[in-house]
């Protein structure tokens, strides 16, 4: 039977009424339309679906709703948001600095995975600014990327962390 | 500007539109209806259905190539940018839309730029001669004193004393010019857009959320469609076949809809995750189905097979040439099916009234798409609108035909537009997987390390022309198509093309489908297989002769454009003189480098590997991949070091990890646990090397590096261990019996 729910998002309290084993996943891009968090396995095996709980990375496909609480949820949307608040810096940039190393390094093809690995990323950064090839790799080792980027978003992840860490690289 | 971004996606759109109602001198008639109002193609022998400009200076771009992450787009636009003489901001695309795109076939064998940047490159080359023509009439001088920059046209050494803008000349009014193929062509010498590295205009979008894959599309109205298929598919050409259903095991899920036909079953409702509850909870009963080999048995079943035998060449005498070698070797190779299992499920939405169908899906082809929709709705082509969205990395037939005929078939029976998902085991299941091959080669070399005789023999069953939704529906067995043009048989240039072999015979061993899994074209067809065979047996001729892999290469190399890639691949590795195995290392960690070489059609790849075996636990960890490819005149080589970066970590998924896993009854392998592909913590350093040749026609470079990449990988493992593996996926059990086998015991 649907339930009211009252989730926060991105730093706003959105109202939704669904049955309370519905996966946060479809609730986030149905009921809220947003295009971050996607559907990729529906078995947290590949890291399309991810989100930020409370700063942690969990994977909405698995958790349910009714699950969440007043927890905060931060998807790709916010984490430019999260990331301005996080470092007390006056105004929220356009963009999270490893999505900004995205596009610097051209890094994706066709782009899928890649809410998984700015919201995997982001949360290595908020905790590591300077992590080391070995931590960027076991971090990020449960996102899967079927186009094979994976030696370029490595790239981008540490040359975000070195702008994140105030070097000019 | 972003090509693809919905907004001026849109924009561009509308222009499109208010363009070319245009009249002729008489005001008669209209030369061309509203853009997209209706059926394509479009008439590809007019410069409008190409090229718009518009009142801003601007100009739309129309092909028919699809963005598949590959950045084609992006490629095409420079083409078109450079030709026309405007600036990277000044040119977009738009949708690939069945009303709009002219028709130019399928998005596949990397033939967006080799086979059809050509004709871009002379639409806009017309484009451009006719704008400088209307140019030299409006200020009454020869076009020849005219130059142009960022479509601003001026008299030569005038200091911009006289010009006049495209927008000025044209603004959205059509050309109304013929497409006739001759406007000279800038040369190569001048270009400044091609050939440099322009970041691509979909990232941006993609990077910030913004960008709508298919999996994104909403409309109003809709409802969410899941297909119910068995976990796994069985035998080829019988399908899915629904027997029977029970309504009431779902009816505690409120307002869902099953909808059938023939064999084809479907559930919809208002919210997706009940669609989703309905489509694994409804009881079916279905048809039994014939039995599969099962791995096991597969390549003897294979070999068995009454095959439909091609010689594909067959020069010189390669078998009495083989009676004179100074050494032989030969040996069978066992290829794995592979799927494509695109990152995201694949995913339409279609919007099915008696009138017409609007169908949105991510097809690498949506003409094509277009007429087997009108097959399964049975609706004639012209009421059937098919626009192209990106899903995820698809290489190839993966499930996205299905997802847009199911979508349709819902949308059509319940008549509301109806949003389609696969899930993630219909997709592993249910693929046109890359078929399995079995390979026997054999080949010959002289005391001096000339190759004197080779034959390459392969067998593999070939692909579908319909699809699983399509068969279901009709009730009808799945359809092969028949050997040879497109179809898979033996590919000439990735078996010994490359070697000056005098003797030389490739044959094909056409297997029938029915029986097997259902196959149809995985990035690099084949090719990753026929390179594991054919260079492994290059490299151990190399060792009877006890020359190192570079040097007995470079001798029998027949082509200039060949060399040129092993040598940049051999360079950037900095690859040291030594025959593969000759210094085995004891221990449990021994590392090997080796290197190999292949394409898919006509460029050109190398590849050197550096990788490390853990002879205890048989697991292969690839190091370093130093990869070079000649695709001829590279419009864009970052976009190709791109690609070729994922190429290679694709490669080494695909040699260590990779195969579908079937038993008698169906598909097993459902889900990335059971269908492992490569993880982030075990990716390699890639240097990719672009040769660039401005003087030579642009080919494809979205695959062809892969083949090259896999040999490379096989014949380090033999420099390392001394033990050749012949079966991929090189997985730690085959790592393990191999070591086993050579040493009667596991040798640490």
């Amino acid at each position: 039977m649907s339930q009211d729910f009252r989730i926060s998002v991105n730093g706003e309290t959105k109202a939704v009424r669904v049955d309370p084993d519905t996966p946060l996943l479809y609730v986030l891009k149905n009921e809220l339309e947003l295009k971050g968090p996607r559907f990729g396995c529906g078995l947290a095996q590949c890291g399309s679906c991810s989100v930020l709980v409370d700063g942690v990375e969990i994977r909405s496909c698995v958790t349910p709703i009714g699950d969440i609480g007043a927890r905060k949820i931060t998807t790709l949307e916010g984490l430019a948001g999260l990331y301005a608040e996080q470092k007390k810096l006056p105004t929220k940039p356009a963009l999270h600095p490893l999505q900004q190393a995205f596009i610097d390094e051209q890094s994706m093809h066709c782009g899928y995975c890649y809410n998984g690995m700015t919201v995997k990323g982001a949360e290595l950064l908020s905790q590591n600014t300077k992590p080391s090839d070995a931590q960027i790799r076991a971090h990020m080792d449960g996102h899967l990327c079927r186009c094979g980027t994976y030696p370029r978003v490595m790239k981008a992840i540490k040359l975000a962390a070195n702008r994140m860490s105030g070097g000019k690289l | 500007m972003s090509a693809l971004h919905p907004e001026l996606t849109r924009r561009a759109a509308l222009k499109g539109g208010a363009l070319v109602i245009g009249f002729s001198l008489f005001g008669a008639k209209p030369t061309l209806a509203a853009r997209g109002d209706t059926a394509g193609p479009p008439n590809p022998d007019t410069v409008d259905t190409w090229i718009a400009i518009h009142s801003d200076n601007t100009a739309t771009i129309y092909f028919g190539k699809c963005e598949l992450g590959q950045g084609s787009t992006t490629g095409l636009l420079q083409v078109a940018a450079e030709e026309l003489d405007l600036g990277m901001d000044q040119v977009r695309a738009v949708r690939l839309d069945t009303n709009i795109s002219p028709n130019q076939g399928p998005t596949s064998s990397s033939s967006s730029i080799h086979r059809d940047a050509p004709k871009l490159r002379l639409a806009a080359a017309e484009a451009r001669q006719a704008l400088m023509a209307r140019a030299a009439r409006h200020m009454g001088v020869q076009s020849g004193s005219l130059t142009i920059t960022r479509g601003v046209i001026s008299v030569r050494g005038e200091n911009g004393l006289r010009s006049v803008t495209y927008s000025q000349l044209l603004g959205d009014k059509p050309f109304n010019v013929k497409f006739t193929g001759t406007a000279p062509l800038k040369p190569a010498g001048r270009y400044t857009i091609v050939g440099a590295s322009p970041p691509r205009v979909d990232i941006p979008d993609k990077v910030a959320a913004k960008y709508e894959h298919v999996q994104h599309v909403r409309v109003p109205g809709m409802l969410h469609g899941r297909v119910v298929l068995p976990r796994g598919q069985g035998a080829f050409s019988a399908g899915a076949r629904v027997k029977d259903y029970d309504e009431s095991s779902i009816k505690h899920i409120p307002g869902v809809q099953i909808v059938r036909k023939a064999g084809f079953i479907g559930v919809v409702a208002e919210r997706e995750w009940d669609a989703v509850k309905a489509a694994q909870e409804l009881k079916v009963t279905w048809e039994d189905r014939p039995e599969l080999p099962g791995n096991d048995k597969l390549f003897a079943h294979m070999r068995a097979a009454k095959s439909t035998d091609t010689i594909i060449v067959n020069a010189g005498n390669a078998d009495k040439a083989m009676a004179s070698a100074a050494h032989i070797r030969g040996s069978t190779y066992h290829c794995p099916y592979q799927g494509h299992l695109p990152f995201a499920p694949n995913c339409a939405v279609a919007d099915v009234t008696s009138e017409r169908a609007h169908i949105r899906c991510s097809s690498q082809d949506i003409y094509n798409a277009r007429s087997m929709l009108s097959t399964v709705l049975g609706m004639p082509v012209e009421k059937i609108r098919v626009q192209y969205y990106e899903s995820s990395g698809t290489f190839g037939r993966s499930c996205y035909e299905d997802a847009a005929q199911a979508a349709a078939l819902l949308s059509q029976a319940v008549g509301r537009p109806v949003r389609l998902q696969y899930m993630r085991w219909d997709e592993h299941g249910w693929d046109n997987y890359g078929p399995a091959h079995l390979a026997e080669v054999k080949a010959g070399v002289d005391a001096k390390g000339n190759l004197t005789a080779y034959e390459y023999h392969g067998w593999q069953h070939g692909w579908t022309i319909t699809s699983t939704v399509q068969d279901s529906a009709a009730g009808k067995p799945g359809v092969e198509r028949a050997g040879g043009s497109g179809s898979i048989t033996v590919n000439p240039i990735s078996t010994g093309s490359m070697y000056k072999i005098t003797n030389r015979k490739v044959v094909s061993h056409a297997v029938p489908m029915a029986g097997y899994l259902r196959g149809a074209a995985l990035r690099s067809p084949l090719d990753l297989s026929f390179a594991f065979a054919s260079e492994q047996t290059i490299d151990e001729l190399a060792v009877a002769v006890g020359m190192d892999p570079l040097a007995f290469r470079r001798q029998n190399i027949g082509d200039q454009r060949w060399l040129g890639v092993l040598e940049a691949a051999a360079k950037a590795a900095g690859w040291k003189k030594r025959v593969m195995g000759s210094t085995l290392a004891k221990g449990e960690i021994v590392t090997g480098r080796g290197l190999g070489l292949g394409t898919h059609h006509v460029s050109y790849g190398a590849a050197v590997a550096e990788i490390e075996v853990n002879k205890r636990t048989g697991v292969i960890v690839v190091k370093k991949l130093y990869g070079a490819m000649d695709a001829g005149l590279v419009v864009n080589p970052g976009l190709v070091e791109n690609q070729m970066v994922g190429q290679m970590i694709q490669s080494v998924s695909r040699v260590l990890k990779e195969e579908v896993t079937f038993d008698t009854k169906g598909v097993t392998s459902l889900d990335w646990n059971s269908y492992p592909i490569l993880r982030f913590a075990e990716h390699p350093e890639i240097v990719p090397i672009v040769l660039q040749r401005m003087d030579e026609p642009s080919t494809g470079a979205g695959e062809e590096v892969m083949g090259a990449t896999v040999a490379a990988i096989a014949n380090a493992f033999f420099d390392a261990t001394g033990v050749r593996l012949r079966q991929f996926p090189m997985t730690p059990a085959r790592v393990l019996a191999a070591l086993k086998e050579k040493n009667g015991q596991t040798a640490i």
